[in-house]
């Protein structure tokens, strides 16, 4: 089973596998914002966390098309399901190549763009904290929304469309925790939340997606 | 080990396609399905692989123990041939690549990647998935597609080596493969068309 993982990885690193496209995506979303907000620095503190999350929000959406219809296209994903592993470790496994290649290097580059967006400085390690305990969520969620659609021609907007308010959720806990982290207040709650909805989602949703791919595929 | 198929049924998008299919593959057998475009072949192997549900029917073997080769190869294009063929082998569990390399002539083109190779290679390095499984039946969806006289040759030859070795296989083809082989025409088992109870439930 490791095996599809460093497929996946291996794919993902070589030429076209979109390894730096959410990546970049993050990067220019946080370096353009403070050119639309102005140089206000007290505003863009304010606005930091919450620009922060959105960003690396909608940088995982959008690497998430690519999750299981490159395999349906080139009918590996037919192989896959007669191949002697259930389906359900087969998108877990996707899900995880995903978070590696987006929500890892999101995660570990955000501390260097909080600087652009004056993240004051207690707010660093909150903002590391609520990233990695809520990005695996973005990519579980993904994964179940791109094996909903994954029969469909050109199905990134019925996939968007989808995967967004399911993302809500995550996001608002995401960003309260770091918020109530920057300013020092108390911030166990919501990221205990934000904990809860990723141990949920990596528990549950390999089975709806798997359920849903079976479907597809008829 | 045999595999008998008897009464089955299956459907393509909702819509009845074959009725009452049943035949024997006896182990060391290679069978051909025939018939028209359109009148089920790919939709029966289909359904033996375990990809869609069967109206009705039975057979003695599951899809387990069935290698599924479908029109699409399965192959990622930035990956070596080499590597393709070792990530099946690691998924069905068995090691070595040489011999299915070797049996489809690959072994020059084992470094370079795939989205280098020609159709027909493409193709080649396709149907080395199938010894590397380790599964005692093949399901081949019309497997000589843009393969030249040579490769059909390495093709049968496999298919031989395969059946010798006890295995079996059921074929969907046009041509003649030279082998050894009963041939079963599907034109009979055309599904009278009536809808299927349950389907028309998806667009209300």
């Amino acid at each position: 089973m490791i095996a599809l993982l460093i497929r996946d990885l291996k794919q993902a690193t070589r030429a076209g596998g979109g390894f730096g496209l959410g990546l970049a995506f993050f990067l220019i979303v946080t370096i353009l914002v403070p050119f639309g907000v102005g140089p206000e620095s007290a505003t863009l503190a304010l606005i930091a966390p919450g620009v922060l999350w959105v960003g690396a929000l909608l940088s995982c959406l959008l690497s998430l098309d690519r999750v299981f219809a490159l395999d349906f296209e080139d009918g590996s994903l037919d192989l896959l399901a007669t191949a002697p592993i259930p389906l359900e470790a087969v998108v877990g496994l996707k899900a995880l190549a995903h978070w590696l290649v987006t929500g890892v290097p999101l995660t570990l580059i955000a501390p260097m763009l909080g600087v652009l967006l004056n993240l004051p400085s207690g707010g660093y390690i909150w903002l590391l904290a609520s990233l990695g305990l809520g990005t695996p969520a973005l990519s579980m969620i993904g994964a179940f929304g791109a094996a909903l659609t994954v029969g469909l021609k050109r199905g990134g907007l019925l996939l968007s469309l989808l995967v967004l308010p399911l993302y809500v959720p995550t996001l608002i806990f995401g960003a309260e925790a770091l918020r109530r982290g920057t300013a020092g207040l108390e911030n166990t709650t919501p990221l205990l939340m934000l904990a809860g909805i990723t141990a949920a989602s990596v528990a549950l949703l390999p089975f709806a997606a798997a359920a849903a791919i079976r479907v597809n595929l008829r | 080990m045999d595999f008998t198929v008897e009464n089955l049924s299956c459907a393509r998008g909702g819509v009845p396609v074959l009725e009452g299919v049943s035949f024997k593959l006896r182990a060391g057998g290679v069978l051909l399905l025939r018939g028209p475009n359109g009148i089920g072949k790919t939709t029966l192997l289909r359904t033996l692989a375990g990809l869609q549900p069967r109206l009705a029917g039975a057979a003695s073997a599951g899809a387990e123990s069935i290698a599924y080769a479908a029109h699409a190869d399965g192959l990622k294009a930035t990956l070596s041939v080499a590597e393709n063929l070792n990530f099946w082998a690691s998924v069905y569990g068995t090691c070595d690549i040489g011999p299915a390399l070797r049996a489809f002539n690959l072994e020059e083109l084992a470094p370079r990647q795939a989205q280098n190779l020609s159709a027909g290679q493409k193709r080649r390095l396709g149907l080395a998935r199938l010894p590397v499984t380790g599964r005692p039946i093949w399901a081949l969806d019309e497997p000589t597609v843009s393969l030249d006289r040579d490769s059909v040759a390495l093709f049968a030859s496999a298919v031989a080596q395969h059946c010798a070795a006890g295995g079996s296989a059921l074929i969907a083809t046009h041509i003649d493969l030279g082998l050894d082989a009963d041939t079963l025409d599907l034109t009979p088992y055309r599904a009278q068309a009536y809808a299927v109870p349950g389907f028309d439930e998806a667009f209300l």
